[in-house]
């Protein structure tokens, strides 16, 4: 199975640099076309299927197993600033950038019929963040790496305070330090030991080898290795994930796009390419990192799934549903087993397009029917039918049925679990299905089958607008689709494990 | 002489020293406040467009003094003329001679009273602090070290704000009391070599007692000029009250002076007392960081937050002089560098703001991004700088800081993270401030954004941001081959004396 990826030809390829640039760009056209709003989303939406069309372009070169990098700066020997697009990579760089596609529409619906102010800062940042996702896509060393990452926690700063009152300047707050003082705390210093240990930061081309010489200490290895965990706090990993519920006074928008797809993901995605990239699957087995890992977050997976079935406000519970998920990726590559990393990774996938999904209804119920809270759906489901029928579908995903997105990712981390022989993380897998199901179930069965509250009418109510109607019902059809076609996807995660 | 690379025909050296005090001469004759500000332009530019020179005759790959001049000046006490550069010195030359002429140009406004005398003192201030940097003679060191004393006193005593006379005299006595014992040392390194040759007095065995007090002396007044924790207290009061030349000055040259004195005088001529003392002062490096960082996040006035960063960073820059490895000797002259050009341009930038709202305080200046997108666009680039977002200078420069501590002590190194992260504390509470602030701001519709000589000044800082940031190479290739061999000698030394390093470990 080495022998596939260890020998890939790695070929050089500038059409990486204008993947990552286009969104950067687009930013900067949109910020000089204050007083054109057709035009700047012209602009925003043709920069998201630009860079749709430019990933996509990257798929025949990997297929015939070649990896593609592109260096830009060298900083000092074995520092640089690098871009890579692998498998690995290829996995997040769709999600974001297809799902971007969606949500400026979705978007440009959502802030029009609730005439949020600042639409150009918005825009401008919405794409700024994508353009710091894409650069972490495509990082080819942990340096690139947390370049992009800590783009995206300055460039999101603005969206989540978009309302600029005290609740969002206190949400805000909370996001930027949560996510700065981890990175700098925990990140910053293990990047500089491990390029002191390594003389690099280059990743490797498998996920067995890591860069971690063999003949360091193992209490530094250990040390570097929970500090990479801890770091990058987008992952949502208990005691650090206080920011993700307190971003979500952000607009529905960026709570979809951001706290459910690319920042996350960008968390979840930077630990798992550090834990199968820079310490490998060899050292973590010898210095048996992987299982305590996967305990560890385990207890995010089943603590923020009981505070979910708490809330009653549609938006954290969905926030706590994503803490809890993005668990579930690291929980799969803590395993390391092939199949139990194979299901971790491609739930980045099957996460993104439920959870969007599940956010987009959110968004579209404030906006029809000005309601937040789930006590206050009762019956709902009657007058916005598709919203709350794409909402039962990515539920479905999220609870991990068939023939929906998630159930692929429930199988293989099932397997995975099994072939780790670790009954207690099969337990917590099931325990969390079940607690999914409290959680996710009575939202779409009020709506459909409870009575309305006394006195109010939902008769007058119907469906939000069709920008952002049509977004989300694309988006659940997309989560069955990758259901029953799972192997489009797969294909990237088996170039990673070979 | 023969670490002396002499340079035949142009004395380019002295031509940088001499050309600004022709300058000031001149403004001593004519009066005029638009001539003044012209010439002084003129004559620090031209200085800046002559010491490009120094790049081109520079040989990076040896490890003498280059472009040397000796001249004899009093042979009956040994006191001799002789000027040259390294590569420790020469970044901190380009970086005066580059940095001077937007300290005119940020004074085009902000100084209306007094402009020759103003340009006088900013002239003669150039002339001393390139004759610091490149006097190999101690003796003719020591008289640019105290020369500059009193320009720099004259700038914030007679142009500062309300509390000049207080922060002006401060900074004097401060400074004063360093330099006295500087020339104790500077007599006694005499008579026991012969000689004030800077080189001549390195690596000679003088016993161990008369390098601990040889080194103290100079690391007294070194310490007071960086600042280091504890002895900064004079640097935040002359930090606010300065003018912003002055202020930009204080934070991209004079700070550095410590730090070389360090470099130049601390290692190579009291080896044994480095390796004695080097914990010690490692931990108040660390001591300074994690202070300078408390403090900065506490301040409401913004020159006084970013006087306190300049503490937190200058302790980076001690630190990686003191781990004694390659790495973090090169760092720290790079953070040397990062700093001037950073803290430079914050201190540029508030200045702007205080033209135009009259105060420093953060709480006055809270959501101006609104009227001023283009002042804050670069607030945001340098304040990034400010707090080694990767990317930009002084990640490399403190990259290379703390990989040379983790190679000296791991423990050091985790010590001094908890900075990092208040640097990113403060400078991201500044600007949230500058840039959003909170529900309730003070009407700031008045504020008109900057102007084009405003954004002129302020570009090739940014440009050395992100230059040093993403391609540290070239300016590294000039300093790696003058610290490597001062760190080769000193790990010779240790291996050949082994004296009683035994105390601290």
């Amino acid at each position: 199975m080495e022998t596939l990826l260890v020998h890939a030809d790695i070929v050089e390829n500038s059409n990486l640099l204008l993947a990552v640039i286009i969104p950067l760009f687009g930013s900067l056209v949109v910020m000089t076309l204050r007083g054109n709003p057709n035009l700047r989303e012209f602009v925003s939406s043709s920069a998201s299927v630009l860079l749709f069309l430019m990933v996509l372009s990257f798929i025949p070169a990997l297929k015939s197993g070649k990896t593609l990098v592109y260096p830009i700066f060298q900083l000092l020997p074995g520092l640089s600033i690098t871009l890579r697009a692998d498998g690995f990579s290829m996995i997040f760089a769709l999600v974001a950038s297809s799902l971007w596609i969606i949500a400026v529409f979705y978007s440009l619906g959502y802030m029009r019929a609730h005439d949020e102010p600042c639409q150009t800062r918005f825009n401008a940042c919405f794409a700024l963040a994508i353009f710091g996702a894409m650069g972490v896509a495509f990082s080819d060393n942990l340096l690139t790496l947390y370049l992009f990452y800590e783009i995206v926690s300055i460039c999101t700063y603005p969206l989540v305070a978009h309302h600029q009152d005290e609740e969002s300047y206190e949400g805000a707050r909370k996001y930027i330090v949560y996510l700065t003082a981890t990175a700098k705390f925990f990140l910053l210093p293990a990047l500089i030991f491990i390029y002191v240990l390594s003389g690099t930061l280059d990743f490797p081309h498998n996920i067995n080898t890591g860069i971690i010489p063999a003949s360091s200490t193992e209490w530094v290895v250990i040390m570097l290795y929970v500090f990479c965990i801890f770091g990058f706090a987008k992952n949502g990993i208990m005691p650090f994930h206080h920011w993700l519920p307190g971003a979500m006074v952000a607009p529905t928008p960026v709570s979809a796009l951001l706290h459910a797809v690319a920042v996350v993901k960008v968390g979840v995605f930077c630990t798992t390419r550090t834990m199968l990239y820079i310490f490998g699957v060899d050292l973590m087995d010898s210095l048996n990192l992987g299982i305590p890992t996967a305990y560890f977050v385990g207890f995010t997976i089943i603590a923020a799934s009981m505070i979910a079935l708490s809330k009653d406000n549609l938006k954290a519970r969905l926030a706590y549903s994503t803490v809890s998920q993005l668990s579930y990726i690291i929980l799969g590559v803590a395993l390391l087993t092939p199949h139990a990393i194979e299901g971790g990774l491609i739930h980045i996938v099957n996460h993104a397009f439920a959870k969007i999904t599940l956010f987009f209804c959110a968004g579209a119920i404030y906006i029809a029917a000005h309601k937040k809270c789930i006590s206050e759906m009762s019956g709902l489901g009657r007058v916005m039918p598709f919203t709350f029928g794409a909402f039962a579908v990515a539920s479905l995903s999220m609870i991990g049925a068939p023939p929906v997105a998630g159930f692929v990712s429930k199988w293989y981390l099932l397997i995975g679990s099994m072939e780790a022989h670790q009954v207690g993380i099969l337990l917590i897998l099931i325990a969390s299905t079940v607690l999914n199901v409290g959680y996710f179930a009575p939202v779409t069965y009020k709506a459909f089958f409870g009575k309305p509250p006394e006195g109010e009418a939902v008769a007058g109510m119907k469906e939000a607008p069709l920008s952002m109607l049509i977004p989300l019902l694309i988006a659940a059809t997309v989560s069955v689709i990758i259901g029953i076609y799972p192997n489009f996807m797969m294909q990237f995660v088996w170039m990673i494990t070979g | 002489m023969e670490l002396l690379l002499i340079k035949e025909g142009f004395p380019l050296l002295s031509f940088l020293i001499f050309l600004p005090l022709v300058g000031a001469v001149v403004l001593l004759f004519f009066h005029g406040q638009t001539f003044a500000r012209l010439w002084a332009l003129v004559v620090t530019g031209a200085t800046a467009v002559s010491s490009i020179p120094l790049l081109t005759g520079f040989d990076s790959s040896s490890t003498k003094y280059q472009l040397a001049e000796a001249y004899l000046w009093i042979p009956r006490f040994h006191i001799n003329y002789i000027v040259g550069v390294d590569g420790i010195s020469i970044l901190l030359v380009l970086l005066t001679t580059l940095i001077m002429p937007f300290c005119v140009l940020a004074s085009w406004k902000y100084i209306q009273q007094r402009v020759a005398p103003f340009m006088f003192c900013l002239l003669v201030m150039e002339t001393s602090m390139i004759g610091v940097f490149v006097a190999l003679d101690f003796v003719l060191f020591y008289i640019f070290w105290e020369f500059m004393l009193i320009p720099m006193y004259l700038l914030i005593a007679v142009w500062g704000g309300p509390r000049k006379v207080y922060a002006s005299i401060k900074f004097f006595l401060y400074t004063l009391a360093g330099s006295v014992l500087l020339l104790v040392a500077i007599i006694a390194l005499y008579l026991r070599s012969g000689s004030f040759f800077i080189p001549e007095m390195m690596w000679q065995p003088y016993s161990l007692t008369f390098q601990v007090l040889v080194f103290l002396a100079f690391f007294l007044a070194f310490a007071i000029k960086v600042p280091m924790f504890p002895f900064h207290t004079w640097l935040p009061a002359a930090h606010v009250e300065a003018p912003t030349a002055g202020s930009v000055i204080l934070a991209s040259i004079l700070l550095k002076m410590g730090t070389y004195g360090m470099l130049r005088f601390c290692l190579p001529i009291t080896p044994d007392a480095t390796f004695l003392l080097a914990t010690p002062i490692l931990w108040l490096s660390i001591a300074g960081i994690i202070y300078g960082g408390f403090t900065a996040l506490a301040q409401q006035d913004m020159k006084k937050l970013i006087a306190y960063s300049s503490v937190g960073h200058m302790g980076f820059v001690t630190l990686g002089i003191f781990v004694l490895n390659i790495r973090g000797v090169e760092g720290a002259i790079l953070q040397m560098i990062n700093h001037g050009v950073t803290t430079g341009a914050l201190f540029l930038l508030v200045g702007m703001i205080y033209e135009r709202t009259h105060s420093r305080e953060l709480a006055l200046a809270t959501g101006v991004g609104r009227y001023m997108p283009w002042f804050v666009t670069l607030l945001t680039f340098f304040s990034l700088s400010a707090f080694a977002f990767p990317g930009t200078n002084s990640f490399i420069g403190e990259f290379m800081v703390l990989a040379g501590t983790f190679q000296h002590n791991t423990a050091l190194a985790l010590a001094a993270i908890p900075g990092a992260v208040l640097a990113a504390a403060y400078m991201l509470r500044m600007l949230q401030k500058i840039v959003w602030g909170g529900t309730a701001n003070p009407d700031q519709s008045y504020l008109t954004d900057l102007g084009v000589r405003e954004v002129v000044v302020l570009t090739p800082f940014l440009v050395f941001v992100f230059w040093i940031g993403l391609g540290p190479q070239p300016f590294i290739n000039l300093i790696h081959g003058s610290v490597h061999h001062l760190v080769e000698q000193l790990v010779n030394w240790q291996q050949n004396q082994q004296v009683a390093s035994v105390l601290w470990h």
